[in-house]
């Protein structure tokens, strides 16, 4: 079936079933692999991208229920002011270890800080909780996402 | 950078037959383990046969080109830890490169050249890369430094010793003269390397001890970054596995009507014990998988049980082990004083990296071409020759950045099982486990008993048998290094014991599971022996009536730097400082992988037993910190990995299957559950200790120890069991 999206930005038009997950279309269609599979049931957010600027989890939604609502993966998060600074941050404290879980990081992360400028510790649980990092980067996920909602430097 | 494809072109280019420059001298320190009768693996000098295009390339680790652009190439391979960053620095250091213009490429698999000098074999894991080649990349790098001298002398015509460098240049002070690296490439390329290089006094290093930024996460926060997940090739398609549930069964009989008429769907593979079904993509692969009818035959193991595993292990303990190491006279020491006796235990745990295991594999009539991640290159070329019936040399294996390893990635199945699906087409697959498939078919970190029987004479041990049983991982994985009976890794951290104790007995009982394969689980045999040694540690204390870091604190009088970091963290962690009930502090002491480590955990238990951390203090004596700031993340993140084993971890066996299957019921640590982790890297000239897996050890003991603090209950079993810490439960 004929679906046209748009993701970050562009229109992407391609053929996949309606009940295909948003994952597996931009990977393995789009070939957009910063998107990526940990779990597939919702339980580690390495697939969260924004869907109206909400962060959600792609390997659970249906491409049929995107339609018309814009996109946004890891490729394009930085186009954002909360992004940019989210990837700032992360580099700045250098959070990231093998890095694999921090797409959906930096998305959770991005999304967090676009709704809640100010961010507390209970916000950031809420927040992140959803995100598993098997490096155990947590304690730095958390002081990066003071330093971007403060704008200061490390 | 790092792409297999730029590595394919260069070593095309320039072939990859680098005069190695070296011997694999080891670093000091090492634990017995590494005091193996291995094979040098680095071999003598011999000269580069091919051309080298513009470009300088001393040794298999460097090379620079006219512009000045320092390629340095990897031995060991980054998952996370920030090697990467870490080899890089050492080499830079030596060679005085200029570190702005330092790139990275993946070493081909090659053990002549790349061999992990502790091992013998190109593998990454043990914590042994800083260790292992600390003194081999030094001296690469001081070799390399010392021809572009050469070079630049006879150019100017003075003295090579009239010279220094910096930053990617050499310098003439006398006459002002400087030429870059890049400038003297081609000429240096014909010098011969000198002999016996001095290497730096650590007090010039201006690299090495800095926190420098890694060279591997720009890329990953940007999407930019290909794991081997990750791969993308012309006509290549996706495949997911389902394998026989139960442990040794076999495939009996497939019924694929309706998975090909899924759309996407284009074959079914079936293999001894595994079927896969290839597709457009992972989704379609995936509904015609579920739309399969297999019936399995399940073969013997299929009605074991996680009770038969304990039975057979705590039967094993019984017998005599094989000595490890005895000192003094145990007979003797045992038979006076207040005696102790506990036995500890340890489940299974699968690896669950967050990039699920993966191979893409192109079988073609000539040759075999692998793309994935993995901690085993040599290996997964010489296995993936084997299933694909080509010579070793017709294997080409790309690695790439690893989503985590943890001691998955030193077993090549993934590699093998994606081969064989991958003989049966003509085109590019990529194989992707299910996260349920990854979880129920792992290699587990072992079921371990561990029995200490002690004795206290005036508040101290004197006597301290511990005896060691489990599965011998490296029996199977490296053969030669299980010698008389002892695996050297399930005792390592046993025999290396900091505490004065005048008579100590390890013995090592061999008891393989039943069916169900073990393997390297990060901090490997660690994880037993210090869990064991320091909850008992803090049960003696107890009975002796002293508080557990003064006791150990009492022992510790062969051991400055052990004792040194007790104290450090003691004081930072507020050690003594009066808590409100049902908070406990918890202790661990640890020589591991030649660094020690202190840590004390702060937590709390709530009426129903649920546990809160508060806070982990955590000092480390590492020797020389080539980049403190990773080995300060390589602790954070240790501790996070074993106090999610100590909370969550269990893998149990139904049926000849495993019951856990995805992230909802084998839990990780999330970020709600995280303490703060404060980590200190103490100043230290000693040579460099391994850092990847230290604080997995620290976290499960030190947590217990809180717990018994906070409870009185000494738990001698992991994972925690909450119902026995609730209020009312008594030790």
């Amino acid at each position: 079936m004929a679906t046209t999206l748009t993701i970050n930005g562009e229109q992407k038009s391609f053929d996949a079933p309606p009940e295909m997950p948003l994952l597996w279309v931009l990977r393995d269609i789009l070939g957009m692999t910063g998107t990526k599979f940990g779990c597939g049931i919702a339980q580690c957010g390495a697939c969260t991208v924004h869907i109206d600027g909400k962060a959600v989890r792609s390997c659970v939604l249906p491409v049929s229920a995107v339609q018309g609502r814009p996109v946004t993966t890891i490729e394009a998060v930085g186009n954002s002011p909360a992004g940019a600074k989210v990837q700032k941050a992360w580099l700045d404290l250098e959070v990231i270890q093998c890095g694999y879980c921090q797409s959906g990081q930096i998305m959770a992360a991005a999304a967090l800080l676009s709704a809640t400028p100010n961010p507390d510790d209970s916000d950031i649980d809420a927040a992140m909780a959803g995100n598993i990092c098997r490096c155990g980067t947590y304690v730095r996920i958390r002081e990066a996402i003071k330093q971007a909602a403060s704008g200061r430097q490390s | 950078m790092l792409t297999a494809e730029k590595l394919r072109q260069q070593d095309s280019a320039d072939g990859i037959s680098r005069r190695a420059l070296l011997t694999g001298g080891l670093a000091t320190g090492f634990l017995l383990a590494f005091h193996l009768p291995l094979r040098a693996a680095v071999n003598e000098p011999e000269q580069p046969k091919d051309a080298t295009d513009g470009k300088f390339a001393p040794n298999a680790f460097i090379r620079i080109d006219e512009s000045g652009q320092t390629t340095l190439i990897m031995p060991q391979v980054e998952m996370g830890q920030g090697i990467y960053t870490s080899i890089s620095m050492i080499l830079a250091e030596e060679l005085d490169a200029d570190w702005a213009k330092v790139a990275v490429l993946h070493a081909p698999p090659n053990d002549k050249f790349y061999a992990n000098p502790v091992f013998g074999l190109q593998a990454t894991g043990g914590s042994t890369s800083i260790r292992a080649w600390w003194k081999p990349l030094r001296a690469a790098g001081a070799s390399a430094r010392a021809m572009l001298v050469q070079a630049a002398a006879v150019q100017w015509q003075v003295e090579p010793a009239s010279c220094t460098t910096s930053k990617g240049e050499v310098l003439h002070a006398a006459s002002g003269r400087k030429l870059g690296y890049g400038e003297l490439a081609l000429a240096a390329q014909g010098e011969t390397a000198p002999k016996d290089v001095p290497v730096k006094d650590p007090k010039d290093f201006v690299y090495i001890g800095q926190p420098l930024k890694r060279l591997d996460t720009p890329d990953k926060v940007n999407g930019k970054v290909v794991y081997g997940i990750d791969a993308i090739l012309p006509n290549m398609k996706i495949a997911t596995v389902a394998a026989c549930p139960v442990f040794g069964g076999k495939v009996g009989k497939v019924d694929d009507s309706a998975a090909v008429k899924i759309p996407g769907v284009r074959k079914v593979v079936v293999l001894e014990d595994t079927v896969a079904v290839i597709g457009d993509h992972m989704w379609a692969a995936k509904k015609g998988l579920e739309a399969l009818k297999i019936e399995w035959n399940e073969g013997p193991n299929a009605k074991l049980g996680t009770k038969d595993i304990w039975q057979h292990l705590r039967a094993a303990i019984e017998k005599d082990g094989a000595v490890a190491k005895s000192v003094g006279d145990i007979a003797k020491g045992l038979a006076s004083g207040d005696k102790f006796e506990a036995s500890f235990e340890l489940p299974f745990l699968a690896h669950a990296s967050m990039e699920p295991i993966n191979a893409t594999v192109h079988v073609r009539p000539d040759a075999c071409e692998i793309w994935t991640g993995t901690q085993i290159m040599t290996r997964v070329q010489s296995e993936a020759a084997k299933a694909a019936g080509l010579p070793v040399d017709k294997v080409i294996v790309n690695n790439h950045l690893l989503g985590g390893g943890f001691g998955r990635k030193l077993e090549p199945d993934m590699v093998i099982t994606a081969v064989k699906i991958a003989k049966q087409v003509g085109y590019p697959v990529k194989v992707i486990w299910t996260r349920e498939e990854d979880i129920q078919h792992d290699v587990y970190r072992p079921v371990y008993r561990d029995q200490v029987t002690a004795t206290l004479v005036d508040g101290k041990v004197a006597a301290w048998k511990y005896k060691i049983a489990g599965s011998a991982v490296i029996a199977r994985w490296l053969p030669p290094a299980f010698q008389k009976g002892v695996d050297i890794d399930a005792v390592d951290a046993a025999v290396e014991t900091p505490y004065d104790f005048s008579n100590f007995h390890v013995e090592y009982v061999r008891a393989e599971p039943p069916a169900v394969p073990t393997g390297f689980w990060r901090g490997v045999g660690p994880n037993n022996n210090v869990f064991a040694f320091e909850c008992a540690m803090d049960e003696l204390a107890r009975k002796a009536g002293k508080d557990p870091v003064e006791f150990r604190r009492s022992m510790l009088t062969k051991s400055p730097r052990a004792l040194a970091v007790l104290n450090l963290t003691a004081e930072k962690s507020g050690w003594g400082e009066k808590l409100p009930p049902r908070v406990g502090r918890g202790v661990c002491l640890q020589p591991s992988f030649a660094s020690f480590l202190a840590t004390v955990v702060e937590a709390e238990i709530d009426d129903i037993g649920e546990i809160v951390l508060r806070r982990v203090t955590s000092v480390v004596d590492t020797g020389i910190a080539v980049n403190p700031d990773t080995v300060k993340a390589q602790i954070e993140g240790g501790l996070i990995f074993g106090l999610t084993a100590a909370l969550y971890g269990e893998i149990t066996i139904d049926k000849g299957r495993v019951q856990q299957s995805n992230f909802h019921d084998y839990r990780m640590m999330r970020i709600n559950e995280t303490p703060k982790i404060e980590v200190t890297v103490v100043k230290s000239g000693e040579a460099p200790g391994g850092i990847g897996e230290a604080g997995v050890n620290a976290g499960p003991p030190a947590l217990r120890n809180a717990i018994y603090a906070a409870t009185g209950v000494a738990l001698r079993r992991l994972p925690i069991d909450r119902s026995l810490i609730a209020v009312g439960k008594k030790a």
